[in-house]
């Protein structure tokens, strides 16, 4: 264990809770706004890749994936909310639950019936294809531009609700919906608009993982529960919580993948640590939600009210 | 009163002439019926697909019989669920009676239905699994594996890198069952220096924390299993990391044809142990592939080759013993495991009844604009496995 070795292990938190916060901001937003449960937010992550790789199948450029992928699931979020989603804010957060899972399995089956059930190819740009040395460690540079994005999505929406009209709309609408409505504000465009722009964020995410995860059906899922824990561990319903606990998450469980198997090691046997260090790591996010949850149930950083 | 002899014998001839009518009939109405059981919904349904397309393409070959049969298949689902897979392989028994049951999904999957399919007697071939338990005490008279022994690959990649004279080894796995058999397999036959055994969680996306740890130990070559998605997104990582020129890669079940369109050129330069790939070049593989590829526009996996293997085996097999006789059928279809011609070179059915069959290095390499797997080296010749002298069938 050297300097180096730690530090490159913090930038791969780092770059890991970037692309959380990407999913988490617009999975927030929804939950703590709307006061709506959606589980399909990781199918709109998976469908995001899916049109980057489309895209990028055709055109051959990463930055018109990208596009497609922010255009695409945009779109298909308005369509959802449109659909779906509408019809269920005043329905409780059972029947969201059951809707959106339902989506779930719809959008997997959907793409395994438009894509086929092999993984889809999704290369990284050529600029970015190389890796960069750090004191003797080749880091991917493809990984410091989703770290770059990830800061521009966070400083970009901490301007949107801070700063904006919208956002004050956003903010106040949080608190109460009933108020903001009667004050003339057509409360239904501005939860469309902020469903959309959750879309549009987990579908970047999408294209963002693309290139280094496998595109396939149900890749959504895993992130999808990682999403939830940062969101809890944050506050629902703040952006900013969604950013701070992001960044925290990925760092606990990269830091507990490496560390706790070679922890174990000096203490226990060889064998053991080898089974059991992996299966701690994997806990460890959840254990760090439920320590947040009984110190303080409303989360780190709860939205003001 | 007596039965005189001429009654007696007026009996037994009435008898057996109705004997060779019914039997008669029997053979004329003969049907095969043919359950396929394997996972078809989920991120592993391409695994379930390949071995359904791959026998549906030999059936085709054969103008949609078995044995001169006419074959029904029904197809099911277990969704990679052992409590699924058991329904539907009760199903396949007690309701459509089915002569026999191809597939069987994944080990788990596969063990949970083993003791219904063993008591039943129906005969049944696994075209994915070969798990150890089944190979040595727990095997068989009427279950068979078309596929491997799960350790088979794993061994060879062993044995490979033993071969190359290689130090120091590095090895991942998803934390698993699958994952330490594999690790076994390849300690079984590699004697150099294991650097490390690094067991990552199941399904995990990112490896980036392992890789730098991977990076840091400086290996002669890591081995990994990592199956489906896990491996499309490994290599991809290591790839982007510029790890592939540093630290060669050696695999099982992780570069085939369910990953490669995922992979493109991230998996070029590194090997993989298998019993078959696409690049085999005998007759019979060659026709293989042209036709799968013609039919399903997609070069097909390893897990495709063995149900085309399982459709000719009961092809053969059906052909001997007539539909409905499942005693007389598993032991056509062990003799059949010999006759036939397998897509993957030599092939034969151990007392154990999984398989005895050459193990071989794939490099994946760059032709043309495509991928493709090259063979480096067979490191293992007709191979039998660790566990059949505990299994009490001859």
């Amino acid at each position: 264990m050297n300097s180096t070795l730690v530090f490159a292990q913090l930038l791969n938190g780092l770059q890991y809770g970037v692309l959380l916060f990407l999913l988490a901001a617009g999975l927030t937003l929804v939950f703590g706004i709307m006061s709506f449960v959606n589980l399909a937010h990781g199918s709109l992550y998976m469908m995001g890749a899916y049109f980057a790789a489309t895209a990028f199948q055709y055109t051959g450029s990463f930055g018109l994936a990208v596009l497609a992928a922010m255009l695409g699931s945009l779109l298909l979020g308005l369509a959802l909310e449109f659909v779906a989603v509408a019809r269920l804010y005043r329905r409780d957060h059972l029947d969201h639950v059951l809707a959106t899972f339902g989506l779930v399995l719809f959008f997997n089956e959907l793409v395994r019936i438009i894509w086929g059930a092999q993984p889809v190819f999704l290369q990284v740009p050529e600029f970015l294809g190389g890796a960069i040395d750090i004191g003797g460690f080749s880091y991917p540079a493809y990984r410091f531009a989703i770290i770059v994005v990830g800061l521009v999505v966070a400083i970009g929406s901490w301007l949107l609700i801070n700063k904006t009209r919208v956002g004050m709309l956003i903010r106040a609408g949080a608190v109460n919906p009933a108020m903001v409505a009667a004050l003339g504000v057509n409360i239904r465009l501005l939860n469309a608009m902020l469903f959309a722009v959750g879309a549009m964020l987990a579908g970047l995410a999408g294209a963002m993982a693309g290139p280094i995860l496998s595109v396939q059906s149900g890749m959504g899922e895993s992130v999808l529960i990682t999403t939830l824990v940062v969101i809890v561990i944050g506050g629902i319903g703040s952006v900013t919580g969604a950013f701070y606990a992001a960044l925290i998450v990925g760092i606990v469980d990269t830091m507990g993948r490496v560390f706790l198997p070679f922890l174990l090691r000096q203490v226990t046997e060889r064998s053991f640590a080898d089974a059991a260090g992996p299966a701690l790591a994997s806990m460890l996010v959840y254990l760090l939600m439920a320590v947040v949850l009984a110190w303080r149930p409303q989360g780190l950083f709860p939205a003001n009210r | 009163m007596t039965t005189t002899p001429t009654t007696s014998f007026r009996r037994t001839a009435l008898a057996a002439l109705a004997g060779v009518a019914l039997a008669g009939v029997s053979q004329l109405a003969a049907a095969a019926t043919i359950g396929i059981m394997a996972p078809l919904s989920g991120p592993q349904a391409i695994v379930g697909q390949d071995q359904v397309d791959g026998f549906m393409l030999a059936v085709g070959q054969l103008g949609g019989k078995l044995g001169g049969q006419p074959a029904t298949i029904l197809k099911e689902d277990d969704q990679l669920k052992p409590e699924i897979g058991s329904q539907i392989v009760r199903k396949f028994i007690g309701k459509d009676k089915v002569d026999a049951i191809v597939g069987l999904s994944f080990s788990n999957v596969l063990m949970a239905s083993l003791p219904r399919i063993a008591e039943s007697g129906t005969v049944a071939i696994a075209t994915n699994a070969g798990p150890s338990p089944l190979a040595g005490a727990g095997c068989k008279a009427n279950v068979f594996s078309a596929a491997w022994q799960n350790d088979g690959a794993a061994e060879a990649m062993g044995k490979f890198a033993q071969d190359k004279g290689l130090k120091k080894v590095y090895l991942m796995a998803p934390n698993y069952q699958a994952g330490k058999d594999m690790m076994t397999g390849f300690k079984r036959y590699f004697k150099g220096q294991i650097v490390d055994e690094v067991y990552t969680q199941v399904n995990q996306p990112d490896y980036s924390a392992e890789l730098a740890q991977l990076q840091s130990a400086k290996p002669d070559a890591v081995f990994v299993f990592y199956p489906g998605g896990m491996g499309v997104n490994f290599i991809k990582q290591m790839s982007q990391a510029g790890l592939m020129a540093k630290v060669p890669l050696y695999s099982v079940f992780t570069v085939d044809g369910t990953t490669l369109p995922g992979l493109h050129d991230a998996a070029v330069g590194s090997v993989s142990g298998a019993m078959w790939d696409a690049a085999l070049d005998t007759p019979e593989n060659r026709k293989f592939v042209a036709d799968f590829e013609r039919k399903y526009k997609r070069t097909p996996s390893e897990y495709a080759a063995t149900a085309y293997d399982a459709a000719n085996i009961l092809n053969i097999a059906l052909g001997k013993a007539k539909a409905g006789d499942a005693k007389a059928l598993a032991v056509a279809v062990k003799a059949a495991g010999s006759e036939f011609k397998s897509v993957r070179g030599p092939f034969a059915f151990n007392n154990n009844n999984l398989p005895v069959q050459n193990y071989y290095a794939f490099e994946t390499i760059k032709s043309g604009s495509s991928v493709v797997g090259k063979l480096v080296a067979t490191p293992l010749t007709r191979q039998t496995d660790a566990y059949h002298a505990q299994c009490a069938l001859k």
